[in-house]
This record gives structure tokens, C-alpha cells and sequence, in this order.
């Protein structure tokens, strides 16, 4: 056995373990992990194929972005699994039957004449120069280039969909605005007012005085006397 | 079988070449950061164990090892057991793609910067489960902060780094630092100069490191997601977050400021004159620059308000970013130089 068959072996078998953990493991969180953990598997396999770019966006895109806010979902949620089990007997036989019907559809577009090795020879191994971004970036900007566009259109589509889904109108918050700190200027801020010293005779009338001039001149601004 | 076996020795023995030293590394740069932050409050830091208290480090790790591990009662024993490990391996894997000179990388791959991104974006899920199997308010509260932080940082982060990809017009980390072959004003740092603000500031938050260190922020939710862990387990987390410092240092080096090239290349006399620095050294150079830089920040800035690094991070630097890219495609077409010299179409 060579270095890569037993890489693959290793790594078919935790994706496949781990994708029936996401479906059998009672606790949500955990769930999410095993999820986590099959993607990572199937990146690695994705490896073996030379499809590093691929295999890279896999884990950077789904295990570093969207798996994150799954999980930042699933943990907040309280999930209560007695209610959810419910129906379970109910409804075993339809989910048998989607099942099976499932594997049929699987086994008719994956079958040996058409992935076969007759089918689909092995494809040849690549130099060590051979970069995997630069002929993916080569077909996608021109062969495919259309579908590319269109599949960016679609996508921008879909963050407005998601956007005004989501969009309550506006809300009135006291948050800070920082432009207008910035454009806040020292006049507007303090007033420096003059006034004459401080006798200390008359203390009744004196201080009463003090406190008027302070009100008058600068309202709720810090004053200063001089 | 004999051969794959020895494959496998040598690089083990690659791979603890660049391990050891690194948490090494890791053990001197807490000692360094306590003693510069206690330089600029006037203090003198820790100069009690060993000579001018140089074996502190090494005192640090001796205690954490003998501490009894914790586990809190209600808490997800296996997840908070592997959790501070989750958070480790992705900060020493990433390593395996940093060039330290011409010919010194582990392993020389073409999609070396995407590599970089992804294990930087995975070491949420350390932070995220600690946070989440403590069964702690306190962990919870720090764990959901470090996450939305992490996801909102990598944007900006990835969006700098595709500037620097289309500057370099490769996402193999040697073939960047060899696009900017020549003296220090051939690096990247001029005509991306915004981006390497992004990045390193996006870099800073992405450590979770102050004035970003809301996640662990001691006066509002205790430590935040590491709160519940104690001895070897809480060392774990200690030990990647200064692994990702210094990472990001070094990547920051790499990216903008030529590796390990000599920034004297090309000039007269001073190329001759130092010539005779290796270029692991120039990238070492650059790099402890980059971290004494961080903890600069830390004794410096006051710490952020949650919704301000929000604004940050969405606001301020998506736009900056997107906007350079622009500035950088024309910049690019018409082949300014020094940098994109023989490149222009224009």
C-alpha cells in the first residue's frame, strides 16, 4: 500500500463515520462538528486529486465561514428532542421510501459503466509546476465565463433577497457617530467665559451670582472662571 | 515500507525543527512583552527567577504543567478537553508553509496564502467550543464575541490578501516574497499601504489581542472563553495565541515587507556591506519588529467597545480594501514602478 492509498482509506472512512455522526448524534452542537469534521475529510480527498485550490476553498469557505455561523446558531438554539421524536414511528416507512429512492437515483447516475475505470481512466499525475489555481482561473475566464458571471449575478441576487428579507426598516438607535465626533470642533464643546475673581465677603449673594453667570453663559457646558 | 518510514522520520525531524524553536519563541515573547509593558509604566517587569529574571518563562511553564485540570461541573467533558487543542493545531499547522529563506519551506505549496487563510479562519472553532462546553455565562458571552469578531476580521484579512496576490500574481509565499526582489522601496508596503493597515490591524483582532481583546476581556466577562480552563489546558490557549502572534508578524514580513530579502539590495556599498546576513536573519529582523509592534499596541491602547470594532472591521475596512483593489487593478495595467514594471497593458 502506497503513502496516498492509505491516506485515501483513512479519510473515506472518517467522512463517511463522521457524515452518518451528523444524522445519529442526539446532541445538536455535536452534530455540527461531525459536519465540520466530514467536510474536512472530503477536503483531504479532494487533495489526493491535485484539486488543492478546491480542496483549500472547501475548508476556508464552508468549515471557516459557514459552519461558524451554523454553529453560532445551534448553540443558541434550545432544542427539545422529545417533541421532535415524536412522530418518529409515523413516519419511518415514508422516510424508508425516500430513502431508497434516493440510493436508486444515486446508484443510476453513479453506477460502474459510467464512473468505471473504463468510463473514466484514472486521470494522468501532474508535474510538480502544474498549478491547479492558474488552469481553474484559465477556464473560468474563458470557456466558462459566461456561467461564472452568471453565477456571480445570481449570488448578488441572493444577498439583496437576504438583505430585504431581513430588513425591518429603520430603526432609531442612540449609537455613536463617529464623522460627527470627528467634525465636533472645540468652540461648540467649551465655552471659556470670563468673569471677575471671587470675593469672599458678601458668601450669600456672591455665589447666587456665580451660579447665574455660569446658567446664563453656557448651559449645560462646563464653564470656566478665571 | 523501509522508505516511507524514513519519509516520514525526516519529516518529523523538519517539522520539530520548526516546532521547537517556535514555542521556544513563544515562551521568550511573554517574558519580553511583560518586561517591555513593564518598561513603559515604569516598572522593571519579572527579575526575580534566574538572572535578571530570564528563566521566569520557564518558571511560567513548570507551574502551569503541575496545576490540576478543572472540569466544571455540567460541562461537555470530551469538547472541553479537545478544545484547546482544535485551537493549537491549526496555529502550528499554518506554519508549514512559511518560507524562512530561499530554499528553507516544509512544504512548498501553490496555494500557500488560501492555506494561510484557512487555518487562521478554523481556530474559531477552539475558541467557540471552549466557550461552549464550559457551561459557563461568562465563556459563552467571550466565545460568541471572539466568533463574530474572527468571521467579521477575515473578510477585510482575505481581501487584503487577494491585493497581494494580484500584486505578486502568486499564492506561493516564496514566489510573493520573490516578486518583490530588490532594495526596501521595491516591497509591497508602498503601493499597498492601506492594505497592510487593514492587514495588520485585521491581524491584531484576529489574535484576539488588545486593543481587540474583547473575548477575553477581564473587566467586563472575567477572561472570557477560557475562563473555566486552568493548568495545561488554559498553557494550550496561552501558547496559540502567541503562536498566531507571531505568525501574523511574520506573515506581515512576508507579505509586504520582502521576506527575507536584504533591504539593501541593489544599493552600492551597503549591499556589500551586508552581505553576509542570512536571509532567515532579515526575516526574523522583520518579523520581532511586527511583534514588539503588538505589544507596543497592548501598553498603548485602551480597548475597544464591541459595537466599534464592529464598525471597524464592516465599515471602515471592507471599503478601504475593496476600493485599493481598484486603485491597485490600474495601478497594476499600467505597469507603475518599480513594482509592477513590464506587467502594464496601458
Amino acid at each position: 500500500m502506497t503513502v496516498e492509498q492509505i491516506v485515501f482509506y483513512v479519510f473515506a472512512t472518517l467522512t463517511i463515520v463522521s457524515a452518518l455522526g451528523v444524522v445519529t448524534v442526539r446532541n445538536s452542537v455535536q452534530a455540527v462538528l461531525c459536519l465540520v469534521l466530514t467536510f474536512f475529510s472530503a477536503a483531504v480527498l479532494w487533495m489526493l486529486l491535485e484539486a488543492e485550490f478546491l480542496a483549500v476553498a472547501l475548508v476556508l469557505v464552508y468549515v471557516g465561514a459557514v459552519m461558524v455561523l451554523f454553529l453560532f446558531v445551534v448553540m443558541m438554539l434550545d432544542v427539545d428532542f422529545a417533541s421532535l421524536k415524536q412522530g418518529f414511528t409515523r413516519y419511518v416507512p415514508l422516510g424508508i421510501l425516500i430513502a431508497i429512492g434516493l440510493l436508486i437515483g444515486l446508484y443510476w447516475v453513479l453506477r460502474g459503466e459510467l464512473f468505471g475505470l473504463e468510463a473514466m481512466p484514472e486521470p494522468a499525475k501532474h508535474a510538480a509546476d502544474y498549478s491547479n489555481v492558474e488552469s481553474l482561473g484559465m477556464l473560468l475566464y474563458t470557456d466558462y465565463f459566461y456561467a461564472f458571471e452568471i453565477a456571480g449575478v445570481i449570488l448578488l441576487v441572493s444577498i439583496v433577497a437576504a438583505i430585504s428579507l431581513t430588513f425591518r426598516g429603520r430603526r432609531e438607535r442612540r449609537g455613536q457617530s463617529v464623522p460627527s465626533q470627528h467634525r465636533a470642533s472645540k468652540d461648540e464643546r467649551l465655552h471659556i467665559i470670563k468673569m471677575d475673581a471671587e470675593v469672599a465677603q458678601d458668601d450669600e449673594s456672591e455665589t447666587d451670582d456665580l451660579e447665574k453667570a455660569v446658567g446664563e453663559k453656557s448651559g449645560r457646558t462646563k464653564g470656566e472662571s478665571s | 515500507m523501509i522508505d516511507m518510514i524514513v519519509d516520514g522520520l525526516i519529516i518529523g525531524f523538519k517539522i520539530s525543527l520548526i516546532l521547537l524553536p517556535l514555542i521556544l519563541a513563544v515562551a521568550y515573547t511573554t517574558f519580553a512583552e511583560r518586561k517591555l509593558i513593564g518598561y513603559m509604566q515604569l516598572r522593571l517587569g519579572p527579575n526575580r527567577v534566574g538572572p535578571k529574571g530570564w528563566l521566569q518563562p520557564i518558571a511560567d511553564v513548570i507551574k502551569l504543567l503541575m496545576k490540576e485540570i478543572v472540569i466544571p461541573s455540567g460541562a461537555n467533558k470530551a469538547l472541553f478537553l479537545i478544545a484547546p487543542v482544535l485551537f493549537i493545531a491549526p496555529s502550528f499547522a499554518a506554519w508549514a508553509v512559511i518560507p524562512f529563506n530561499a530554499e528553507l519551506v516544509l512544504a512548498d505549496i501553490n496555494v500557500g496564502l488560501l492555506y494561510i487563510l484557512a487555518m487562521t479562519s478554523i481556530a474559531v472553532y477552539g475558541v467557540i467550543i471552549a466557550g461552549w462546553a464550559s457551561n459557563s455565562k461568562y465563556a459563552l458571552l467571550g466565545s460568541l464575541r471572539s466568533a463574530s469578531q474572527i468571521v467579521s476580521y477575515e473578510i477585510a484579512m482575505g481581501f487584503a490578501l487577494v491585493a497581494v496576490l494580484m500584486a505578486s500574481g502568486s499564492m506561493n509565499l516564496g514566489e510573493i516574497v520573490k516578486a518583490q526582489e530588490g532594495p526596501f522601496w521595491h516591497w509591497y508596503w508602498i503601493p499597498l499601504l492601506p492594505i497592510l493597515a487593514v492587514y495588520w490591524i485585521s491581524g491584531v483582532a484576529e489574535t484576539n489581542r488588545a486593543p481587540f481583546d474583547l473575548p477575553e476581556g477581564e473587566s467586563e466577562i472575567v477572561a472570557g472563553f477560557h475562563v473555566e480552563y486552568a493548568g495545561i489546558g488554559f498553557a494550550l490557549f496561552f501558547l496559540a495565541e502567541y503562536a498566531n502572534m507571531i505568525l501574523i508578524s511574520v506573515l506581515t514580513a512576508l507579505f509586504f515587507f520582502g521576506g527575507w530579502l536584504n533591504p539593501f539590495m541593489g544599493i552600492p556599498y551597503l549591499e556589500a556591506a551586508t552581505d553576509w546576513i542570512p536571509g532567515t536573519v532579515w526575516l526574523l529582523l522583520k518579523a520581532a519588529w511586527f511583534l514588539f509592534m503588538m505589544i507596543w499596541l497592548r501598553a498603548t491602547f485602551p480597548r475597544y467597545r464591541y459595537d466599534q470594532v464592529m464598525r471597524l472591521g464592516w465599515k471602515v475596512f471592507i471599503p478601504v480594501t475593496v476600493v485599493w483593489l481598484i486603485i491597485l487593478t490600474f495601478m497594476i495595467k499600467a505597469g507603475v514602478g518599480p513594482w509592477f514594471t513590464g506587467r502594464g497593458v496601458l
